[in-house]
């Protein structure tokens, strides 16, 4: 085909590019991910039983807002991620701080509590099975953000793979808790971070292979 | 080239905003562009030039969503420009580093830009011992194949491939030093 012929084969029918249009992109094909990830999680387990008389507890919403604050920033990660030569400037403490006061506040907890009850505290009933689960839920939002990016141009795969990672295994965290009825934060800070760099890891093996363009 | 990077800024602006008209000239005029700029890392009378070329105006028009109104239109294109190139080496099985080739690719935004990049260039490659030097400019900026360059200056291919990997890596402890400075 000429390149004449091609240029205005792209030109017909040429649609309008709204201001934002890759953030909401991204958000769309995160979003539906996660209500997908939602299903599976009512399926499998259910919201928890005690879920209304938790929701009064703090601990309940830091359970929520430590993988949403790790979400956030992936996201916004992802913003520049997704874009020819995209950096990520600061943005990467912000994943690091939030990191560091989980753990801090998990610490905090053990040094706490009374010697005998650490272990189990750390490790509640659902250590090993946590980030598996994270894993698992973390696939329908890792695969929407595989499609958002068929229309973005990142230019560092691996880089990019690995935050569409995070943030599929955080936003898989937060559906999670929904249904998850640990409660130490030693716990979250270790279990469900865990899951959430699993998520980052894969997305970066895979990276170099499904967002190329 | 101020005047090319305004003048094209306004013509992707329009076609965002669903000028169809102005959308086919912006195509256009950067086809020149990235024709040029294969043709010079590749040969321009190489054989996939045009398969290239398309390519690329095909990926600046389907993922046009990532250009920011408002950010230079330029970079933006050779940044797309560049990962096509290695992508397209990539196929072809040449072993690339890929951030010292981007930072190798001189950057062909604005005329200051380029012409304050190309002398970085030149000033790097200059403290390089000759060896060094010509074996990265056969291979690495005029695109020729490793036999052709060994042809060409009547060493052996093992001898280029030596050449341009030492090169390449003391050009790169280079920039890091120039850029650590820099910092």
């Amino acid at each position: 085909m000429r390149t004449e012929d091609l240029i205005a084969q792209l030109s017909r029918d040429l649609a309008p590019v709204r201001r934002g249009a890759a953030e909401r992109r991204l958000a769309a094909g995160a979003g539906l991910g996660a209500v997908i990830s939602l299903i599976v999680l009512l399926l499998w387990f259910g919201f928890r039983p005690d879920l209304v008389p938790a929701a009064m507890t703090a601990m309940f919403w830091i359970k929520l807002a430590y993988p949403l604050s790790l979400a956030a920033a992936a996201f916004l990660l992802l913003d520049r991620l997704g874009r020819p030569a995209g950096r990520g400037g600061a943005l990467w403490w912000s994943l690091a701080v939030s990191v560091v006061i989980a753990a801090g506040m998990g610490v905090v907890q053990l040094a706490m509590a009374p010697a005998a009850d650490r272990m189990g505290l750390w490790l509640g009933h659902s250590a090993l099975q946590c980030p598996f689960r994270i894993l698992a839920l973390a696939a329908p939002v890792f695969l929407g953000l595989v499609w958002a990016f068929r229309r973005l141009a990142p230019t560092r795969l691996t880089l990019a793979g690995f935050f569409a990672g995070v943030m599929a295994g955080a936003t898989a965290a937060t559906v999670y808790a929904l249904a998850c009825t640990e409660g130490a934060p030693a716990f979250l800070a270790t279990w469900y971070t865990l899951g959430i760099a699993g998520a980052g890891v894969i997305g970066g093996l895979l990276g170099s292979r499904l967002l190329r363009w | 080239m101020r005047e090319t990077e305004d003048r094209l800024r306004a013509l992707m602006l329009r076609g965002m905003g669903g000028d169809a008209a102005a959308h086919s000239e912006l195509l256009r005029d950067l086809a020149v562009l990235v024709r040029a700029f294969y043709g010079r890392r590749l040969g321009s009378g190489a054989a996939d030039l045009e398969d290239l070329v398309q390519e690329t105006l095909i990926a600046i028009h389907t993922r046009r969503i990532t250009y920011r109104p408002g950010e230079p239109l330029t970079p933006w294109v050779f940044a797309i420009a560049r990962y096509k190139l290695i992508d397209h080496f990539r196929r072809r099985g040449r072993r690339i580093t890929e951030p010292l080739e981007a930072a190798l690719f001189v950057t062909e935004a604005g005329g200051q830009e380029a012409s304050a990049a190309a002398s970085d260039l030149e000033r790097l490659l200059a403290q390089l011992p000759e060896k060094q030097r010509s074996a990265i400019r056969s291979v690495k900026l005029a695109g020729l194949s490793v036999t052709e360059a060994a042809a060409a200056s009547g060493q052996s291919e093992s001898a280029i491939k030596v050449s341009v990997h030492r090169g390449l890596r003391s050009l790169a402890a280079r920039v890091r030093r120039s850029a650590d400075r820099a910092d």
